[in-house]
């Protein structure tokens, strides 16, 4: 019954979203696929390449290398950082004055930039005058994470550990803090163990906040760069060449542009993938 | 399972959540802890089931000193206001783990499981998550919980106060009779006075940390040991005034003045505190002992059949409460007519006199 009215002004009202995603997302974006089909030369002149810079890519023992290291790295500090801030999140206060205390020095290594935690931790873990290093050195230990591959993947796993539990703690304990208690009480009148109250009540309240807690860092760690790069510069070697410092390495050391698109693309794509993935396992039962 | 409070106070820092109680509940009766928030309803079922220890006083079982026994070894139960349930287990597992943490073999536990669910009418939901339910639900499956693990004590803090009205009335039918055929004692904490009436039972009233009065619940209702226990108990709130009490009248004001009941009139002349329930002050002479005073109208309410009124009478604000329908007109000046052989009376130190 109601007559369509067409008011052409609403454009107007759009326009300023539409032009920003535009610029900020969608012509970036374009450009890297403009980008990732050609070969480039100076004066802009382009030659049309097709799949060539992808097929290259997904073939490029270089490419497998930095994936597989990525993977590990990602792999390896999510099996840290998550069990690692729970836990710290359930021996936290819930209540006192040392609430305020114990959350300000949690948040304070997320205010770091990250730059500076990597200038800092390279200076800390120096084995000739830094204090972790000497420390290290002193136990009887031989570290030198310019030199040992091993060292060097400690160092930057350390590194994050201390630089990024504290975002899974304080989403941990958020969610802990929205457990009503009489949940306990019931749990405690039930005669429930601590593990019972741990894997039946808070484990399952928390469950929506320790989702995002993964996929932050999941993504996050997936894409680092800052710190390693100035903590070990992806060395010794490229022993801690991570994707992204890889791709800077191709876009900017060796200007190959066309590959370094294909590459970003590909790398895009890996972590659509895999960060939904992560969503439908963690979410699978919540459909139900 | 007889339960009893002897002398218990709880301090909390430096206050006093509840003052010296003694309180004893009869085996298997259905209790009824009535009070305003923070009268300390919560506090004294959190002693019950042992959630805290007393600062003073022992809590007793069955002539058994249980003081500072562990929570968990009292078999107790207790129900919230909030539906608390275990999140990721079915209703049928919510139901059963108390039974499981008693580890009881698994066919005695669906047995158990299946009767509880058909008496809490949870059948159809059983395979269902507590998230997939509606709050009558998740509430039926957490009573189902307490009822099934046939505690001696049972303890249900405000349990109705989340539902909506019709699943209220529908439970508050339900649950004294649920918990009656398990002979477990019960204590019910509520805030409203119509629903302890409703549930019957034994009424204790609180108010800021004291016992002030227990009983059969009609009994507290109709024979108030004092204004406070009148004051709990009455919604919407009871009346009050200063007369004076001269031979056999009470003098209101200089005009308004009525005989005393027979069984008061041998009290002492002097000065009293008279207290009456809203519906025993009309708009309309219901009883032959009536005194009509004159006031005016501050707020009126209708509700459906009846006829809230708060008037101002002198300095008295009180509130009438009246069958039918009465279009009052704010600020107007009304009639009323109090019941005078529904009032009670109270001496200087707010006690009931009784002769």
């Amino acid at each position: 019954m109601s007559e369509k009215t067409t008011n052409q002004k609403a454009w107007l009202l759009v326009a300023p979203v539409v032009i920003l995603v535009a610029f900020n997302a969608l012509i970036p974006l374009m450009t890297v696929v403009n980008y990732s089909v050609q070969e480039t030369f100076g004066d802009n002149v382009f030659f049309w390449e097709g799949m060539k810079w992808f097929e290259d890519v997904l073939h490029s023992e270089r490419f497998h290398a930095s994936l597989l290291r990525q993977l590990s790295f990602t792999g390896i500090i999510l099996a840290i950082e998550v069990p690692l801030g729970v836990a710290i999140a359930l021996t936290m206060p819930k209540k006192g004055p040392w609430v305020s205390v114990c959350l300000v020095l949690m948040a304070l290594p997320l205010l770091i930039p990250w730059n500076v935690v990597g200038a800092m931790w390279n200076i800390f873990a120096l084995p000739d005058i830094g204090l972790l290093g000497k420390m290290i050195n002193g136990l009887g230990i031989d570290y030198n994470f310019t030199q040992q591959p091993m060292a060097a993947w400690f160092t930057t796993i350390l590194m994050d550990v201390w630089h990024w539990t504290s975002l899974v703690v304080l989403l941990a304990y958020a969610g802990l803090c929205s457990i009503p208690d009489a949940y306990y009480q019931a749990a405690r009148i039930d005669g429930a163990s601590r593990w019972a109250v741990f894997r039946f009540i808070q484990l399952p309240k928390m469950k929506r906040v320790l989702t995002i807690a993964v996929l932050l860092r999941f993504m996050d760690s997936f894409m680092i760069y800052t710190e390693p790069f100035v903590l070990t510069g992806g060395g010794p070697g490229n022993t801690t060449t991570f994707l992204s410092i890889d791709l800077v390495k191709i876009a900017l050391g060796q200007f190959d542009l066309g590959p370094a698109a294909a590459m970003s693309l590909i790398y895009f794509l890996i972590i659509l993938l895999l960060s939904w993935i992560f969503y439908t396992l963690m979410m699978r039962n919540e459909e139900q | 399972m007889s339960v009893e409070l002897r002398n218990v106070t709880k301090l909390s820092g430096l206050d006093t959540h509840i003052h010296e109680t003694n309180l004893k509940f009869e085996e298997g009766g259905f209790n009824i802890l009535l009070g305003t928030t923070l009268s300390g309803k919560t506090t004294l079922l959190r002693l019950m089931a042992g959630l805290e220890k007393p600062s003073q006083g022992e809590v007793w079982f069955n002539g058994q000193n249980v003081t500072g026994m562990a929570v968990q070894k009292r078999n107790v139960s207790m129900v919230y206001q909030q539906f608390i349930n275990y999140p990721n287990m079915t209703v049928y597992e919510n139901i059963a783990s108390p039974l499981r943490v008693l580890r009881m073999p698994a066919k005695i536990i669906k047995e158990k499981v299946g009767q509880v669910a058909d008496l809490m009418k949870l059948t159809p939901m059983l395979d269902r998550m507590p998230n997939e339910l509606s709050g009558g639900q998740q509430q039926r499956t957490a009573l189902a919980r307490a009822l099934v693990k046939q505690a001696d004590l049972v303890l249900l803090d405000e349990p109705l106060a989340n539902l909506d009205y019709k699943l209220r009335e529908e439970l508050r039918e339900e649950l004294p009779k649920l918990f009656a055929d398990t002979g477990a004692t019960v204590v019910y904490a509520t805030t409203e006075p119509v629903e302890a009436m409703l549930l019957g039972g034994y009424t204790a009233t609180l108010n800021e940390g004291r016992v002030t009065q227990y009983g059969h619940t009609a009994d507290v209702y109709h024979t108030p040991a004092n204004l406070v226990s009148a004051e709990v108990f009455s919604d919407p709130p009871i009346n009050t005034a200063r007369v004076e009490k001269k031979g056999d009248r009470f003098l209101l004001s200089d005009t308004v003045n009525w005989q005393v009941t027979p069984s008061l009139r041998h009290i002492p002349d002097g000065p009293y505190t008279i207290g009456f329930r809203p519906h025993h002050i009309n708009l309309n002479p219901i009883a032959d002992t009536t005194v009509k005073v004159e006031g005016r109208v501050l707020i009126t309410e209708i509700s459906g059949s009846e006829s809230v009124a708060h008037i101002k009478v002198g300095d008295n604000s009180w509130v009438s409460l009246s069958h039918g329908i009465h279009q009052l007109e704010v600020g107007n000046t009304v009639e009323l007519f109090i019941q005078t052989d529904r009032c009670f009376c109270f001496d200087h130190q707010l006690q009931r006199v009784t002769n």
